[in-house]
């Protein structure tokens, strides 16, 4: 299983509770960014690591993150 | 190869369509964005989301009402359960709730609380407890733990200054009209499924005639608390669960 | 009960019934004296088996206005009834009502005060009903009956009244009319508004979302000034319209009058003995009833004092109502003021003595 995220990089407001809840590191805040309302964001640093387990988006308290998955052939 | 994964076929998670795009005011890493998320959820895989009004609060959830695509009324500082009750006792086929903090639900609306549940009013009462008055700048609550320091018990909260703290949920468990009462908390994956779970059986409860459901929410409140968002949740696991137990109170319904 | 049938009855089991026959919803009460019948007799009455209307006795004032806001902001009529210091526990919900433009109906059967006051009946809670105990710019329309008949026959004028212009509205009556028995016509029955109604009618009431629409929300919050400006301007046009429509008031005796008594409900029954006593003792006197007190007759009174010698106000207060009248005729003539305080029902002759000594002299 392989996954990814989508990131609404607007509606984050950098709490990275997320970043807290990947047991793949795969998602982090960004360094020395923030978006149009001043809040530091977070990304996939380590996206080959994801594996689509939702963890990330499902604490999220604004709902910013999108999880796609899909099984990968050999 | 992240373009390949990332395609409508394979999504597997995003937020709710009843939650809309207006962004939240919540202060970041605030409990009431999952909760609401939950609520939004459990309404939309019930297919209820043409029969449901909600009752929101004074307090930081005042503005539920803007993130939520349902019929809404704002109640008065405490008086939701009150609210509800004229509206789910004149449509009785809707699904009704409240969604009230510590302040609202256990200080000024500590009688309507009761008094609804014990009434067996067929609705749910979220209660998101962080031991603190949140929107108006962190002051006590009657939640607040003994010892916990607050804008208004600056040198922590003490007996002989502050009295106890409040149970209201032990207390709603001992009433008749309650049919389920539980304790929850959404800190982690795990705990945000039992949240989840709690709210949905709630939900159906209430829509079948069961009696009054109260759903608490262990919750943070970083800013309150003057935390990270972080080490709010470990402060909580630390100290609010030791005085509030999670778990099912009452559960008539199995 | 036949439609037309004639009863005696208590102005308290008038509301009562009057409500149930003109598809009242629900009624969400709390006892206190003088009108307790109201909750006691829909309770005896059950018409959750007959007309569906609910009846709940609520923890408190505070809560039974409150279910009455949900009720009502889900399109129901729905109303409470209480007495003087009951409805000071109201206000707080009154006040959420009229901003968030919420049709519920109160009750306030008067009582002496102030504070836990006297079981007795009384007038004043007037400046409470007419200035908004409540917080903020706002009014409630205010219909104050003097008879048994008028208790039945407001009830369905509050509500429509209440619904015409999603604003409170409330009945103002007090302890004599409340327990006095007098014949009464009660309306004749008429069925609870259907679900499709309701939607059709009232399409701003929350009772669920659906996708033709966007979401319903009361609320009387708004944190952005300008447009809780324009918010209030609204209302105020609102209460305008009210003032310039729906003034409702009666008159006997004024065409011929040297002085008119200004008095309402239970005070202006008895400035009606007093006038026949006074007419008897060659004083030509009249009497203008208003019967809502907001929007309050301004223009009418003022146009019946042309010509005349005096006003004598008669209130069961300390002199609220007086001020009305002497802002409506701005000084034209002398407006005196009549009344006795506490619970303390005054007389006709003393009536007729105060119209003597502070008028005619």
């Amino acid at each position: 299983m392989k996954g990814a995220i989508v990131v609404n990089t607007d509606r984050c407001k950098g709490c990275a509770l997320c970043v807290y809840a990947c047991p793949q590191d795969v998602i982090a805040l960004a360094e020395k960014k923030v978006n149009v309302h001043g809040y530091p964001y977070v990304e996939a640093v380590k996206a080959e690591a994801c594996v689509g387990c939702s963890s990330c988006a499902i604490v999220c308290p604004d709902g910013c993150i999108e999880v796609y998955r899909k099984k990968m052939e050999e | 190869m992240e373009n390949d994964i990332i395609s409508p076929e394979n999504l597997v998670y995003q937020k709710p369509t009843l939650m809309n795009d207006v962004p939240m005011h919540y202060c970041p890493g605030c409990s009431h964005g999952v909760v609401h998320k939950l609520v939004a959820e459990v309404i939309e895989e019930m297919g209820m989301e043409d029969k449901t009004v909600g009752v929101c609060p004074v307090g930081c959830a005042v503005f539920a009402y803007r993130y939520l695509d349902i019929d809404w009324q704002e109640a008065a500082h405490g008086r939701a359960p009150a609210v509800a009750t004229g509206i789910k006792r004149l449509w009785p086929d809707r699904l009704v709730f409240t969604y009230q903090g510590d302040g609202d639900l256990a200080c000024i609306g500590a009688c309507e609380t009761i008094h609804a549940l014990n009434r067996g009013e067929n609705i749910v009462i979220i209660f998101i407890n962080n031991a603190i008055y949140g929107m108006t700048g962190g002051q006590m609550a009657p939640t607040t733990l003994m010892g916990q320091k607050t804008s208004t018990c600056p040198y922590g909260r003490v007996p002989e200054l502050h009295g106890y703290p409040l149970k209201m949920t032990e207390i709603a468990a001992t009433l008749e009209g309650t049919c389920y009462v539980t304790r929850q908390s959404v800190e982690t994956v795990a705990a945000i499924r039992g949240a989840k779970k709690a709210i949905r059986k709630a939900f159906e409860a209430s829509m079948e005639g069961k009696g009054s459901s109260l759903v608490e929410i262990v919750s943070t409140c970083n800013s309150g608390w003057k935390m990270s968002p972080k080490k709010a949740n470990d402060w909580m696991q630390e100290n609010m669960f030791k005085f509030y137990p999670k778990g099912d109170l009452k559960d008539t319904i199995k | 009960m036949a439609k037309t049938e004639v009863t005696l009855m208590k102005g308290n089991d008038a509301i009562a019934n009057a409500a149930i026959r003109c598809g009242v919803d629900g009624f969400f009460g709390y006892p206190i004296t003088p009108q307790s019948e109201i909750i006691e007799t829909l309770s005896l009455l059950k018409p959750w088996e007959t007309s569906g209307m609910v009846v709940v006795q609520a923890e408190s004032e505070v809560a039974s206005i409150n279910m009455v806001y949900g009720a009502a902001g889900a399109g129901k009529r729905a109303f409470t009834s209480s007495s003087s210091p009951g409805v000071a526990l109201m206000q707080e919900g009154i006040s959420y009502m009229a901003g968030a433009e919420i049709p519920g109906v109160v009750v306030n059967v008067q009582r002496g005060g102030p504070g836990l006051g006297t079981i007795q009946p009384s007038q004043s809670d007037y400046y409470q009903a007419t200035r908004g105990g409540g917080n903020g710019d706002y009014n409630v329309i205010v219909l104050a009956p003097a008879s048994v008949q008028e208790m039945a026959d407001f009830v369905d004028l509050a509500f429509d009244l209440a619904f015409k212009y999603r604003n409170p509205a409330m009945i103002l009556s007090d302890g004599v009319i409340g327990q006095m028995m007098e014949k009464v016509v009660l309306p004749p029955f008429k069925a609870r508004l259907t679900e499709d109604e309701i939607k059709s009618k009232y399409p701003w009431a929350t009772f669920g979302r659906t996708k033709d629409r966007e979401p319903n929300i009361m609320t009387s919050l708004e944190l952005k000034p300008e447009v809780m400006e324009e918010r209030n301007i609204k209302l105020q046009k609102k209460y305008q319209t009210i003032k310039d429509t729906e003034v409702r008031y009666e008159t006997q005796k004024c065409d011929d009058a040297d002085y008119v008594i200004v008095s309402f409900g239970s005070a202006a029954r008895i400035s009606e003995k007093a006038i026949e006593m006074a007419r008897e003792a060659g004083i030509k006197v009249g009497l203008f009833r208003p019967i809502t007190l907001w929007p309050f007759p301004t223009k009418q009174i003022c146009d019946i004092a042309k010509g005349k010698k005096g006003i004598l106000v008669v209130e069961i207060n300390a002199g609220q109502m007086v001020d009305d009248v002497r802002l409506s005729i701005n000084g034209a003539v002398p407006v005196e003021y009549f009344g006795r305080l506490g619970g303390i029902v005054p007389e006709p002759d003393e009536i007729v003595e105060a119209l003597k000594s502070k008028l005619i002299k």
